[in-house]
């Protein structure tokens, strides 16, 4: 058998066990071959619990084995990276529970965290950066690890509430996407829930806002006073959170 | 970053650990007695965050060995350059002292339509693998800008076309690429108490002068059907029998004119870090022994 048949067989095995296997594969000591297949299976399952600990806690162990079980079936891995696996689990779960969203939205969460965990580095602007900034050329820009994730639930509040190990709240599902934003401050993941202005602004930012934008939308909306105040009061607030990029000198 | 000059790795004998995330707060406050470490390349073998920098921090304490588990280097369709893109990009970063991965394949096929199984999955020793294995092997030696380590695999199958041992197989990869070896010692245990081997014979096929480094482990017996099988866990203790292995590998090696840097691999059920300077402290010991030990 060349061995692209025999690789490609092989994986089609891991898949699909049948009692064929040893003959096809032309093993002279087939003895040790349910091995491969446990350990295909058991670090596909063992990743999903480490990346979505608290969907696990949700859903119980034995809802989340059963839905994983399903997913590795349905799903087999093809990235060289085993951390990519859990990327299609939260809309798997989505299908799987359709009428309790606040589970695909707490493993898109958990799964978006773990993004964060490793994503880009970058000089962050923080509150003792404010004063050497040219404001009026200054661009506002998200650090690489931020994202805005919609919400129908309140999946950020059940996480906490896991995460703390308390009881979390009951399930609140809103007709309308609430943002949540997701970055990280030195090493550590952070997200919050979003205000009015932030929701109008924060996705400009992805590409890039000038200052000069900002207080011109804010000024619009709330008078020159107010409006440059509030301005005033993002930045800090953004400073202290390291949600921005240090813009250049 | 300040960093320790690299000594030519034949010069002579080290012992370190695959650094793992139960004991980063421990080492990286230095002072253990470890001459190296070394982690799993693909850990690290991402953009950003805590992972990277606790790398950077590793390589200024330690010289440092980039051990990768997804290369499948005997895929028939060929290496992943992405997967070949990062790694690059680690290796001109952190400078490793080695870097290795295994003679196995772990992905059939690329992209959407491929399939990674992300485990250690044999080969046939064949002609034709013989062919894959070495022209993946010097293209990665060839982007990466280096000389590679291959790792001897754990297996618990054997293929009725293999036509070479695995030995001959290993030994004609480090002819025809020029790679090194990493001779994972509980491996070859594990293998040729699985398949009847003779571990010595095995040592004694390979080109020992060829091995730069040497990983110790521990393995887990367990019924596989109705066969009592040694399985390669990485769970527990270096046992009685692998430590024997150890110095008679080590006294064929010195012998060969090799000095290998030999670590500790523990993956799973992770113990205190004294329980593993003890096992390497028994380590420094066997080797000492061992390059006495009539080969």
């Amino acid at each position: 058998m060349r061995l692209s048949a025999l690789q490609r067989g092989f994986c089609d095995w891991l898949r699909d066990d049948d009692a064929q296997a040893a003959e096809r594969f032309g093993l002279a000591d087939p003895g040790g071959l349910a091995v491969y297949q446990a350990n295909y299976r058991g670090s596909l399952m063992a990743c999903l619990a480490e990346v979505l600990p608290h969907t696990l806690l949700w859903l119980g162990e034995e809802a989340f084995e059963a839905a994983a079980a399903t997913f590795i079936d349905h799903s087999p891995p093809s990235g060289w990276t085993l951390d990519a696996y859990p990327a299609g689990f939260p809309a798997f779960l989505g299908t799987r529970y359709p009428d309790d969203p606040e589970v695909a939205e707490l493993a898109m969460l958990e799964w978006r965290l773990s993004e964060c965990f490793v994503a880009p580095d970058a000089a962050a602007l923080g509150v003792e950066d404010l004063g050497a900034v040219d404001w009026d050329r200054a661009v506002l820009r998200l650090v690489p690890s931020a994202l805005l994730l919609p919400l129908f639930s309140n999946a950020g509040a059940i996480w906490s509430a896991l995460a703390a190990g308390e009881a979390p709240p009951g399930v609140a599902v809103s007709a309308q996407p609430a943002p949540l934003l997701i970055w990280r401050s030195d090493f550590t993941c952070r997200y919050r829930d979003l205000d009015a202005v932030e929701r109008a602004v924060l996705p400009q930012m992805v590409a890039g806002l000038r200052f000069a934008e900002l207080c011109g939308h804010l000024v619009e909306q709330l008078g020159e006073g107010q409006g440059i105040a509030q301005a005033g009061g993002l930045l800090a607030r953004w400073a202290a959170e390291g949600v921005l990029v240090r813009p250049a000198a | 970053m300040t960093r320790e000059p690299l000594p030519p790795p034949a010069a002579y004998a080290r012992f370190g650990l695959g650094l793992r995330k139960p004991h980063y707060a421990e080492v990286l406050a230095g002072g253990a007695p470890l001459d190296f470490l070394e982690v799993i390349s693909e850990n690290f073998m991402v953009p950003g965050g805590r992972p990277r920098d606790i790398l950077r921090r590793a390589r200024a304490l330690h010289p440092v060995a980039l051990h990768g588990v997804s290369m499948s280097l005997g895929s028939a369709g060929g290496l992943d350059p992405a997967y070949l893109a990062r790694l690059k990009a680690l290796v001109d970063e952190i400078e490793p002292v080695f870097v290795s991965d295994h003679l196995c394949w772990t992905r059939a096929g690329l992209g959407h339509d491929g399939f990674q199984s992300h485990d250690l999955l044999p080969l046939p020793y064949t002609a034709e693998a013989l062919d894959v294995v070495c022209a993946n092997l010097a293209h990665a030696q060839e982007v990466l800008g280096r000389r590679m380590l291959i790792e001897n695999p754990s297996s618990y199958i054997a293929f009725a076309e293999s036509d070479m041992s695995e030995a001959e197989f290993l030994s004609e990869i480090t002819r025809r690429t020029g790679c090194d070896l990493l001779l994972d010692v509980n491996n070859i245990f594990v293998s040729a108490r699985n398949h009847g081997w003779d571990a010595l014979a095995y040592l004694d096929g390979l080109p020992l002068d060829r091995v730069r480094q040497i990983h110790l482990a521990g393995h887990t017996a367990r019924a596989i059907g109705e066969r009592a099988m040694l399985v390669d866990t990485h769970d527990q203790p270096v046992p009685d029998g692998v430590w024997a292995l150890f110095a008679r590998a080590m006294a064929r090696i010195a012998a060969a004119g090799a000095a290998p840097w030999v670590m500790i691999e523990r993956d799973d059920n992770i113990p205190p870090l004294a329980d593993l300077l003890d096992e390497l402290a028994m380590a420094r010991a066997v080797a000492g022994q061992g390059s006495t030990l009539c080969a």
